[in-house]
């Protein structure tokens, strides 16, 4: 973990106090129902609410059973329910029917909705038109932010990706305004905003409300800067292949509100186990963000070590043995634990990631990102499709050609999404249909005469000079621009200089050495010249929307929390880019904090 | 000065005192005599009815109201049904309970508020007492119907209507009965002669007083304490008997013969027509008489007696006013009086008194006597004096708390002004304390009285979000009632007034002008409202939905939106509210989200409206997957071609023409085969076709789906090896030049474990994937040849690091010096 080995950090401000804010707000809606109760939980509520009160709190206070919510009829022999949901209508409508069935029953129960992190107006109209709103109390629990680490917290929306940019339902950026307003009334206020992004800004001003609306405290803050970025202005960052540890275990085994389940496969015995990825975590935060090639050369040094301080027991008097295993040895157990898991991790990571197929798939996202043998990367694309290799995978790099090259030609896109529809079944229509909608996967307008005279002209010259016409070209449009701002912005390092993943110069090394995270670059830049002077045509570039506002005067000494900064990705963000900002923090004497929308790895939508 | 102690009794250890309060302003021609009386607590106002005349009941009595100090405040005559009891809320609005079970609520100002009945059991029987009480949860009302039963209704502004038990054996109306409050319920105490029986929700217990024989006498009245603690009872042979409500322990016995009584502390003031008597826990009586019709108020710290003529405050004379009045007393505080007075006269006497208290060092404790004796006291002339000597007092003491001192000052200017004539709140120090600021706040601003409250507040420096902007907008909402004046001035009245106060809620005070029926003026006031999420509702409510749909969506609260969309729904046809969304994007989207999973076919309907053909085509592709049989789904994807042409999307007609084409053949294959197949993609049936063989069929698919060369030829590859049929593979290899090279077929072979068939596929392997196929074969030696041959660098080093740098010593050199070569170039 970066604040261990890096002396100078900045004390982080302590996020434990958020959780027991939930755990008491939870505790006190449960009371509101005295007695025994049954509680169905959502099911992705699960681990979120493991963290912030365990089975045994819950059993303190009345819950008798726990239920996952399944959306089938329910077996349950207690007169009170109660259920502890997202504000989902699909949620909403089954309870309704359940209070439905139990009507036809003749069954009397109590029911008790409490939606978190907010309860909103559809819902309820849902229970009206069923028909029990009366029959049933509903409250809220704010539960808007969960701290997954030291320097990491989360709202825990999945759908927020899905909803704000795909469906235009903007109902969760109140919710994220809420969440930073509540940052700020526990730990102080900002002195500066940042943001780009549309709904960026909606979450600036609905936030920007609630400060006018409640009373001011004036309090020495815990955080100087906020950064908000909407996940749409960088979209190419989550499409790459993750190459840093904790990104690939992501990629691998999924990484679930802060946890792993590691399978058979990494624990060599026959079952799974569950392990906690968090800087308490030692091995695992030593190699959280290094390259994965330096990890496996890391674990075995780590296991030389462990074997020598287990050694150092031989030799040693019976006094000595006493102050060795009360001190040292259940640390050390654990630690050997731990690193036999990571090793049987990495172990499974390589058996995957070195095969041939992975080596292209990388050599194909860098040549993507670098804009080089388009048609190479084509026919790979196709051949991938064809192999029926990886349904995501297949939809990923198609995706990132879509994005890097502004669309694809007529020709290719109808040939590459034939080909995923024989693979994958004509389900995918709508999901290209979406990824179309979202701006992921296009097809240049062939109405447009600017492609059809550069088609005309790519069959005279080579590809790379088509490249650098449709560079021109796309400037014209409103397309995604990625190859110029990646020129504006250095984000593809000059190739052919060797890149040491050892030593990492720049953020780059999260993904080898081939492509700085948009996401992060552009917040270095703004970080660094304090505002978006001087980016003008970069935000341009990405539609504009950017925003500069200074808040609280700052105090007049420069205190630690001066160097701590709130970044926040609206849509989630990857492990990668997690990293790349620890590295910027170590570089440049400031502390990142990101909260997130949810972990997002690439989405699939149908 | 003299004369405080004047109007003293002493009773037991204690002494009681009547003040006057006011003398009534009121101008009655029979007094209180056959009327119906309220007056509410806290120094509330007073309510009069003149009890129905059963003779004429077309004569319409004028119900009146008046402030404690009889001044009138409103007066109408009643035109409703016969009235059976008046009483005042906790909220100053006065309760008028009929005959019938229907509560009619007014203001203090005579404004009819709304009204609710208390039953249909009640109005069948009707009424025949009614008690008013508060407690807790704000103001009750408890009936006795017709039937003998009681009914209760423990808060008037969330009514849940209880039914209490039948009282057993009763046969007419119960001697007499009080409601008490007892651990968070709300009980009724009834006597039915000599018995006495408590009502809860569920039973009926009787209770014996003790020390009350119980076949002493009937009761006759029965009375609460102001906080529910204590209970006096009457019996017909002039016993009063009083205790704690729980009726555990008796405090008082004591015999006389009365009619009325009202119950204070742990004292009883027993009330007859000429004659009031205060009974004490020590068996002594004060007596005074009445010369009038009264009635008795009673308050937190003593009994207001109201009269035809007078308003008087009768309460046991508070500690800090008796160790200093007292007679020939020697308490710090009258030392500290006395001091003060003799300072005045500008006597050495006062040094005297003040050595006096010093020595016994009490002069911080005579302050505080001073400064509590004041608070307690009503003539501003005494509370002066009080206040002078303990000032003169702090002025021997070093580091005495001023806070004291400084808010008794303040509390006594405000309890001064609102005792005045005018106003006619006549508080003690211990009820405005009970009863807080703000609620003295909130009496003022029922009274209108404006300029008061809000000077109040300034001088108490109430914060101004609970203080002055409260009175504002209260000041706001009745300025929009006034019929009189123009939209444009009140609207502007009011904006320049409210301009700078904080927290100020625009859309409530739009609210009171729209319901006051002048919507123009509710619009103008909106636009004032700084907040768009608090404009939204009332502009529903107003009908003004358009407007409102674009403030929602201003606000960027979606839950407004919601709001706004799903009235709007109910509102409007379909086709209006359709084009209304139409205009609104954000609207449009989240009102399709909700389709989405409540009404599909109204999601149908919008797409359908938009001529989006291309969703709707989508919405029948996602509709088919939900469709068990085939004909269904097959009709879905029918209508989903359709749409697309007319969508032109030639491109997902033609693919899900496909579909359905292949869903087609599918069925007929597995009919045929009993393979299960419907459903799979055109890539997955294949592999399966093939795994069974079906080589025919596959060939069809691959001409009539136009399957590319390179995917039917990996399918063909793969399914072959799964086989692990060699033979056909090599044929396979054969048939024709592959279009997907020979690198494939190694490989897979490598992955079936067979290197011996793998080998013979190296050769055809083009020059650039050799290094790979030798690699994959484990040909090191061939790999290292072919990466020689071909002077790639890199792929020399690939070689080199599969070389066992033991075994293979001859090689590694080889390698080294042809990359040496190589880079030498």
């Amino acid at each position: 973990m970066a604040h261990t080995e890096w002396r100078d950090a900045p004390e982080l401000p302590d996020f434990s106090l958020l959780k027991r804010l939930a755990r008491d707000q939870l505790i006190f809606l449960l009371e509101q129902l005295p007695g025994k109760k049954d509680l169905f939980i959502d099911a992705d509520l699960m681990s979120p609410l493991d963290r912030i009160a365990n089975v045994t709190i819950l059993k303190q206070h009345e819950v008798d059973k726990l239920y996952k919510v399944e959306l089938k009829p329910i077996v349950s022999s207690s007169d009170q329910l109660c259920f502890l949901i997202r504000p989902r209508i699909q949620t909403v409508k089954w309870i309704s029917d359940l209070v439905n069935a139990d009507k036809v029953a003749g069954r009397f129960r109590r029911y008790k909705i409490i939606f978190t992190p907010q309860k909103f107006y559809a819902c309820e109209t849902v229970l009206e038109e069923q028909g029990v709103y009366g029959d049933v109390t509903t409250d809220e629990w704010n539960f808007y932010i969960l701290p997954l680490d030291d320097d990491i917290l989360s709202l825990e929306l999945p759908e927020f990706f899905r909803d704000n940019f795909l469906e235009g339902d903007q109902r969760w950026v109140t919710t994220a305004g809420s969440a930073l307003h509540l940052l700020q009334s526990v730990y102080g206020s900002f002195s500066k905003v940042y943001g780009i992004g549309r709904c960026a800004k909606m979450v600036y001003e609905s936030w920007r409300e609630l400060m006018e609306e409640g009373e001011q405290r004036t309090r020495q803050p815990e955080f100087a800067k906020v950064f908000l970025v909407d996940r749409d202005v960088d979209f190419v960052t989550p499409l790459c292949s993750q190459v840093v540890y904790e990104g690939l275990v992501d990629d691998l085994f999924r990484i679930k509100c802060g946890s792993v389940e590691f399978g058979p496969d990494v624990t060599s015995s026959d079952k799974s186990i569950k392990v906690m990825l968090n800087s308490q975590d030692k091995v695992f935060s030593e190699i959280r963000n290094e390259h994965f090639s330096n990890v496996f050369g890391f674990l075995s040094q780590k296991a030389k070590n462990l074997q020598t301080a287990y050694d150092k027991r031989r030799g040693m008097d019976i006094q000595q043995m006493k102050a060795f295993v009360s001190d040292e040895l259940k640390g050390l157990k654990q630690e050997h634990r731990l690193l036999s898991l990571h090793i049987g991790a990495s172990e499974s990571m390589m058996k995957k990631k070195t095969k041939q197929d992975f080596q292209e798939l990388l050599k194909t996202e860098h040549s993507l990102l670098e804009g080089f043998e388009i048609r190479e990367c084509i026919t790979y694309i196709e051949e991938h499709i064809n192999r029926q290799v990886s349904m995501i995978d297949s939809l990923r790099l198609l995706c990132l050609l879509s994005i890097t090259e502004n669309g694809l030609l007529s020709k290719d896109y109808r040939s590459l999404k034939a080909q995923y529809l024989q693979s994958y079944g004509i389900k995918h229509l709508l999901t290209f249909a979406n990824l179309r909608q979202l701006g992921l996967l296009e097809e240049q307008q062939a109405g447009e005469t600017l492609t059809v005279m550069e088609s005309k002209v790519g069959k005279l010259v080579n590809d790379k000079t088509v490249g650098k016409l449709t560079d021109a070209f796309s400037s014209l449009a409103k397309k995604s621009n990625f190859r110029a701002l990646s020129k504006r912005l250095a984000l593809v390092p000059k190739s052919g200089e060797e890149y040491d993943l050892r030593v990492p110069r720049d953020m780059a090394y999260v993904f080898s050495g081939a492509y700085i995270p948009l996401s992060c670059k552009l917040i270095e830049q703004v970080l660094e010249r304090d505002g978006w002077t001087g980016l003008e045509e970069v935000t341009r570039m990405l539609n504009g929307q950017e925003f500069a506002v200074t808040g609280a005067p700052n105090p007049r000494n420069k205190t630690d929390a001066q160097r701590i900064v709130l970044v926040m990705f609206l849509g989630g963000c990857t492990f990668s880019e997690i990293s790349a900002l620890r590295f910027l923090g170590k570089e440049r004497d400031t502390y990142y904090v990101k909260q997130i929308e949810y972990m997002v790895n690439i989405k699939l939508s149908i | 000065m003299a004369f405080v102690t004047a109007n003293w009794n002493p009773l037991g250890d204690a002494f009681y005192r009547k003040i006057e309060l006011y003398e009534m302003g009121w101008n009655l021609k029979d007094g209180l005599r056959d009327c119906l009386v309220a007056a509410a607590p806290y120094g509330g106002p007073i309510a009069l009815l003149k009890a129905h005349n059963r003779r004429s009941p077309s004569a319409r009595p004028q119900l009146e109201i008046f402030s404690s100090s009889g001044l009138p405040l409103a007066s109408f005559p009643w035109k409703s049904g016969v009235v059976k009891q008046l009483g005042w809320t906790v909220s100053d609005d006065l309760l008028c309970v009929q005959e019938d079970g229907t509560v009619l609520v007014y203001d203090l100002l005579g404004g009819f508020k709304r009204h609710f009945s208390m039953g249909n059991e009640v109005s069948q029987s009707q009424v025949l007492e009614t008690k008013i009480f508060h407690s807790p949860y704000g103001t009750g009302v408890a009936i006795l119907t017709g039937a003998l039963r009681f009914t209760l209704a423990t808060n008037i502004d969330d009514i849940k209507l209880r039914r209490l038990p039948e009282v057993p054996d009763l046969q007419g109306a119960p001697s007499c009965w009080a409601v008490l409050t007892q651990d968070r319920q709300s009980k009724v105490l009834v006597a039915n002669g000599s018995h006495l029986f408590v009502l809860d929700n569920t039973a009926c217990t009787p209770v014996t007083p003790p020390g009350l024989s119980p076949q002493a006498s009937s009761i006759v009245h029965m009375c609460v304490s102001f906080s529910y603690k204590y209970l006096a009872l009457l019996t017909d042979s002039g016993l009063v008997w009083m205790g704690t409500s729980n009726l555990k322990f008796v405090l008082l016995l004591f015999s006389c013969r009365c009619r009325r009584p009202k119950s204070q502390q742990p004292s009883a003031v027993v009330m007859w027509d000429g004659l009031l008597l205060v009974v004490g826990e020590c068996k002594e009586t004060i007596q005074y008489h009445l010369d009038d019709d009264s009635i008795l108020v009673p308050e937190l710290d003593g009994v207001r007696i109201i009269s035809g003529t007078h308003h008087e405050l009768l309460q046991e004379v508070p500690g800090a006013c008796e160790e200093i009045f007292k007679i020939a007393s020697m308490a710090p505080g009258a030392l500290l009086l006395e001091a003060h007075k003799e300072y005045e006269k500008e006597s050495q006497k006062a040094d005297e008194y003040l050595r006096e208290i010093k020595e016994q060092s009490l002069l911080s404790e005579a302050v505080r006597q001073c400064v509590e004796a004041a608070g307690h006291e009503h003539e501003p002339e005494t509370q002066k004096t009080l206040l002078r000597a303990a000032s003169f007092g702090k002025c021997f003491l070093s580091n005495f708390p001023p806070e004291q001192f400084v808010s008794m000052c303040r509390d006594l200017r405000v309890l001064n002004a609102v005792r005045d004539y005018t106003v006619g709140i006549p508080l003690s120090l211990t009820q405005f304390k009970q009863m807080t600021i703000q609620v003295l706040i909130d009496r003022l601003v029922y009274r209108k009285l404006y300029p008061l409250a809000i000077e109040v507040c300034c001088y108490l420096k109430t914060p101004e979000y609970q203080g002055v902007s409260r009175v504002l907008k209260h000041w706001a909402c009745y300025k929009v009632q006034q019929k009189e004046e123009s939209d444009e001035v009140i609207a502007k009245a009011v904006s320049v007034k409210l301009a700078d106060a904080a927290g100020i809620s625009y859309s409530e005070i739009a609210t009171k002008a729209y319901e006051s029926g002048r919507t123009e003026l509710a619009i103008k006031l909106l636009e004032f409202e700084p907040r768009s999420g608090e404009q939204v509702p009332l502009l529903l409510k107003m009908k003004k939905s358009p407007l409102a749909l674009s403030k929602a969506i201003e606000s960027g609260d979606t839950d407004l939106v919601y709001t706004v969309v799903m009235y709007l729904k109910n509102e409007l046809n379909r086709g209006d509210f359709f084009m209304m969304l139409r205009n609104q994007p954000v609207a449009l989207s989240l009102y399709k989200q909700f389709c989405k999973h409540q009404e599909q076919d109204t999601l149908k309907d919008l797409f359908n409206q938009d001529d989006d053909h291309e969703e709707l085509g989508n919405f029948y592709v996602k509709a088919s997957y939900k469709e068990q049989r085939l004909e269904a789904r097959i009709a879905h994807l029918q209508s989903a071609v359709d749409e697309y042409y007319k969508a032109k999307k030639e491109f997902s007609a033609k693919t899900t023409e496909d579909e359905m084409r292949l869903l087609r053949f599918q069925r007929k294959l597995e009919e045929e085969k009993g393979e299960q197949l419907v459903g799979f993609s055109l890539h997955d049936t294949m592999t399966t076709l093939l795994s069974v063989g079906l080589h025919k069929h596959v060939e069809q698919l691959y001409k009539d789906f136009r399957v590319p060369d390179k995917r039917f030829w990996w399918l063909r590859l793969k399914a072959l090896a799964e086989k692990e049929d060699w033979e056909e593979l090599e044929k396979f290899s054969k048939s024709k030049k592959s279009p997907i090279g020979y690198l494939p077929f190694v490989e897979v072979c490598i992955k079936h474990h067979n290197k011996y068939e793998a080998r013979k596929y190296v050769s055809k392997v083009t020059l650039e994937q050799k290094v790979k196929a030798h690699l994959a074969v484990g040909d090191v030696e061939g790999a290292a040849e072919a990466a020689i041959e071909r002077r790639n660098e890199s792929e020399i080093g690939t070689v080199l690091s599969r070389c066992a740098a033991t075994t293979d010593h001859l090689l590694v050199e080889r390698l080294n010096r042809a990359k040496a070569t190589v880079a030498k170039k």
